[in-house]
């Protein structure tokens, strides 16, 4: 197993936002965590590579093992993990900097130097991305004068730099027109082979479209974890039912 | 009623044109004694001659702005050389490590220091900067006058405005950004100095040009501290007469009224206010440019 997440409790303050989900994931696949708003399933992928650490009087308990390491020791080094665990996020975020500047970040922050590397591997995570084509003439541009779909896949392509394992994608086409959105989902059947990808979407179609299994959140629990076809044609809890045909959320 | 209300809306109107027209008064009187001014001094040596004498008697008289703007550019410059870092680097401290706790107690305490009176930080530079640098240097030869003690001081007073308003523009960097930056593994230090800077550059410039124009006009800690002898130098060490504390000297100093020297006042007051005009207008434009990035 990839990831194994056993009883993670999550508080935040006084709140209990996530009570004792577990959950395995197996290697080079695609995870979508569905389910209503505050159901929780952002702040089961924000535990995977610790981003709930920012946030003040947040409390995490259980384990998470990565590779069978648990990421919450104190052994880890965590800007190691969050290089290992690569995260796009629900806005697309470029930094105010050039195109390749962006993509480059991720490698200059941990220490690479050499030129040389730099540009391969700008250029390698851009066509990982399925951007290089539509940016290679202007790399040095800023990376804000994109497309919001162009931007998307800087994104990507700058998480991918650092060569993570896993990718985590958080709403990471709630922000953007269908066209975009179906690039994205393509390009997440594409990198699969390479990473596993955990997806948290608000859309049913997106997830039964991209994603191997599907996890059902729901009040901060895991209702229902299963293969997504099956989950989607014959859910075996009432909730999960209810929710995929619409009913409420 | 409906009487009442107009009275009301006439009355708030005049409020709002009564600064307004002090406003234009105030621009027109500038003006128009300046215009005069020049009809005696031509501009062309106001603006090179490097002597600024308008005291001495006729044939000796020198209309040189030069002596007089290095005295103001020297201090701004030592204060800035004090402010920028020191604000940043405190802004950058409360609005990425500092807990809200720290914050809250730390950012008013800061803001205090732009109500100390400017005359107190004058001879705080006079009787207290000056010897302390004096004692702890002696080979620096350090005049009793001089651009260096005021200039520290200086900095000092514009540091809040520069720490607060860089720190605004640095919270209101949103925060997915920084999650952006961590998400790759980067430290804290990397996302502050190398995301949320650049991010909110044009903001930390709005506070740094403010601050510039602030020093550009102060008064009275130059007019105590760093003397009133117009020199062309950029040595610190040196006594240095600011445009403010020349227009101080000339008003509290008995010319007639309607003598050229009298005049040199509106001059100066006019170059000073076009420099700090020119400041305020670069802030509101990148003011302007940062809001469209962000919106």
């Amino acid at each position: 197993m990839k990831i194994e997440a056993q009883d993670v409790h999550v508080y935040y303050g006084q709140e209990h936002t996530l009570k004792g989900v577990s959950l395995s994931v197996k290697k080079n696949t695609v995870t979508a965590l569905i389910g209503p708003s505050g159901c929780g399933k952002s702040t089961f992928l924000r535990c995977m590579n610790r981003m709930n650490d920012l946030i003040d009087n947040c409390k995490v308990s259980g384990n998470i093992l990565i590779d069978g390491v648990d990421i919450n020791s104190p052994s880890v080094n965590i800007n190691e993990l969050r290089k290992a665990v690569g995260m796009v996020f629900q806005k697309p975020n470029p930094f105010p900097k050039t195109i390749f500047e962006n993509v480059a970040y991720g490698l200059r922050v941990n220490g690479v130097s050499n030129k040389e590397y730099i540009n391969d591997k700008v250029e390698w995570s851009l066509k990982q991305a399925a951007l290089w084509d539509e940016v290679k003439d202007k790399l040095k541009k800023s990376a804000l004068a994109l497309s919001g779909g162009q931007q998307q896949r800087l994104c990507i392509a700058r998480a991918l730099a650092v060569e993570p394992s896993i990718l985590l994608m958080d709403e990471p086409a709630s922000a953007l027109d269908p066209i975009s959105t179906s690039k994205i989902e393509e390009l997440i059947y594409n990198l699969k082979a390479s990473y596993t990808i955990m997806i948290v979407t608000h859309n049913m179609q997106q997830a039964s479209r991209t994603s191997d299994k599907t996890a059902f959140f729901y009040m901060g629990e895991l209702v229902e974890y299963d293969d997504t076809r099956t989950l989607f044609t014959n859910p075996k809890k009432e909730r999960t039912q209810n929710y995929i045909t619409g009913r409420f959320g | 009623m409906k009487r009442s209300e107009k009275i009301i809306e006439a009355f708030l109107l005049a409020c709002s044109l009564l600064t307004v027209l002090t406003t234009v008064g105030i621009i027109a009187v500038l003006l128009f004694e300046t215009v005069r001014f020049f009809e005696v001094v031509p501009i062309w040596n106001f603006l090179t001659d490097t002597e600024w004498s308008p005291s001495f008697s006729k044939d000796q008289q020198h209309f040189g702005i030069m002596p007089l703007l290095a005295g103001t550019f020297l201090t701004t410059f030592i204060a800035m050389a004090v402010a920028v870092p020191l604000g940043i680097t405190i802004a950058v401290y409360l609005s990425e490590y500092a807990s809200n706790r720290v914050r809250n107690i730390v950012k008013p305490i800061l803001e205090i220091l732009a109500s100390i009176p400017t005359i107190v930080y004058g001879y705080f530079a006079l009787a207290f900067v000056t010897p302390y640098i004096q004692q702890a240097f002696p080979s620096l030869e350090l005049n009793n006058f001089n651009a260096l003690a005021p200039g520290i001081i200086m900095g000092i007073m514009i540091l809040p405005l520069v720490s607060s308003l860089s720190e605004d523009a640095l919270h209101a960097v949103p925060r997915m950004l920084r999650e952006g930056s961590y998400g790759m593994g980067a430290t804290k230090f990397q996302t502050a100095f190398r995301v949320v800077i650049p991010a909110a550059l044009s903001g930390i410039a709005v506070s740094i040009i403010l601050a510039l124009s602030r020093a550009v006009g102060e008064t009275m800690i130059v007019a105590i501290a760093a003397g009133n002898k117009p020199t062309l130098t950029f040595n610190p060490l040196n006594q240095v007469q600011t445009a403010t504390t020349y227009i101080v000297q000339t008003v509290n100093g008995d010319v007639a009224n309607d003598s050229i020297e009298y005049k040199t006042i509106y001059a100066v007051g006019m170059s000073l206010f076009i420099i700090t005009l020119l400041l305020n207008n670069i802030s509101f434009w990148l003011k302007k440019r940062y809001q469209q990035v962000y919106k």
